[in-house]
């Protein structure tokens, strides 16, 4: 199949009514196998309990990185190859990077309370993470704003990419500042430091994040190209009537 | 450290995780039915776009205008 079929909308709805139930169903067993391995997770031998609120912060911080990243490769479709299904990915991946973002967030606090004993510190990790929240509001305040979809999806895009230069910040905050939040312990040289009875259902639980993300980012590009054939067949009917 | 002294903010992060992605489904699935109303709605006044003929073949440019 060549790339323009994938371009074709069309293609594109008939692909998400066949793929959206299997897409979903898989989410919700994962997310149940998931869920039970991280309930059954040790506590961390200094954290406690709390470890457990990392099976939902990790994953929603790495799906609000990369809800930002399908945002900028969606960019430059639309910039560079103005590929007919680029924008409406970038539209549909915005609410739903800002939500995974904004989960990051408020688990971050909840678990820095116990931990840190603040709900929040202005240090380099978590503010650059608030910024790409922000960012996230403003690109779908873009969005709302400028009428004409291919109008909007151009200055969205150059802000998506603008705003790109805060993903490399967030992950290596760490590093290159002095924080609070801690190091990264997954990712890293020389292999990740979290034991492999936390590490296991940590990363089955990312997986089944990363599912939800790619049912919702389906299920919200058929919307979005729904919602263009409404705009256009109104705009017909408009100028037929004139 | 005591597994239960922080139940609350572990409780505290699972619910919120909850209404954040019932809120995104909420949302996709609210949408796909208002959007399919509206193509109804606009179909049954007689609307209809040039490419709902059926034709194979569309170029690149047709299927970026029918988006």
């Amino acid at each position: 199949m060549a790339l323009v079929d994938f371009a074709n909308p069309s293609r594109f709805l008939k692909f998400a009514d066949r793929a959206l139930p299997w897409l979903g169903g898989l989410t919700v067993i994962v997310f149940a196998f998931a869920i039970n391995r991280a309930m059954g997770a040790p506590d961390d031998y200094q954290q406690g309990a709390t470890v457990k609120i990392m099976f939902l912060h990790v994953p929603a911080a790495w799906l609000g990185m990369l809800g930002w990243g399908v945002m900028t490769v969606a960019a430059l479709g639309t910039l560079v190859w103005r590929h007919p299904l680029a924008d409406v990915t970038a539209k549909a991946a915005a609410p739903i990077g800002a939500a995974f973002t904004l989960l990051c967030l408020i688990s971050g606090s909840l678990w820095g309370r116990p931990m840190w004993g603040t709900y929040w510190v202005w240090d380099a990790r978590l503010t650059s993470v608030l910024v790409l929240f922000l960012l996230y509001l403003g690109v779908i305040a873009l969005w709302r704003t400028v009428e004409d979809p291919s109008r909007a999806a151009r200055a969205a895009a150059i802000l998506t990419l603008v705003g790109a230069i805060d993903l490399p910040i967030i992950k290596f905050s760490v590093e290159w500042w002095n924080t609070l939040h801690q190091g990264a312990s997954v990712f890293r040289l020389g292999g990740s430091t979290i034991d492999r009875t936390i590490l296991v259902p940590l990363l089955i639980m990312a997986v089944a994040f990363t599912l939800l993300f790619a049912t919702l980012l389906v299920a919200a590009m058929r919307n979005e190209i729904l919602r263009r054939r409404v705009r256009t067949l109104r705009l017909m009917q408009a100028s037929a009537a004139s | 450290m005591e597994a239960g002294s922080h139940f609350g903010f572990i409780l505290a992060a699972y619910v919120a995780a909850v209404a954040i992605v019932a809120a995104l489904i909420a949302w996709v699935m609210v949408d796909y039915r208002v959007q399919r109303r509206r193509l109804a709605d606009l179909e049954e006044q007689g609307a209809t776009r040039r490419s709902a003929s059926g034709r194979s073949g569309r170029s690149l440019q047709q299927a970026k205008e029918e988006a």
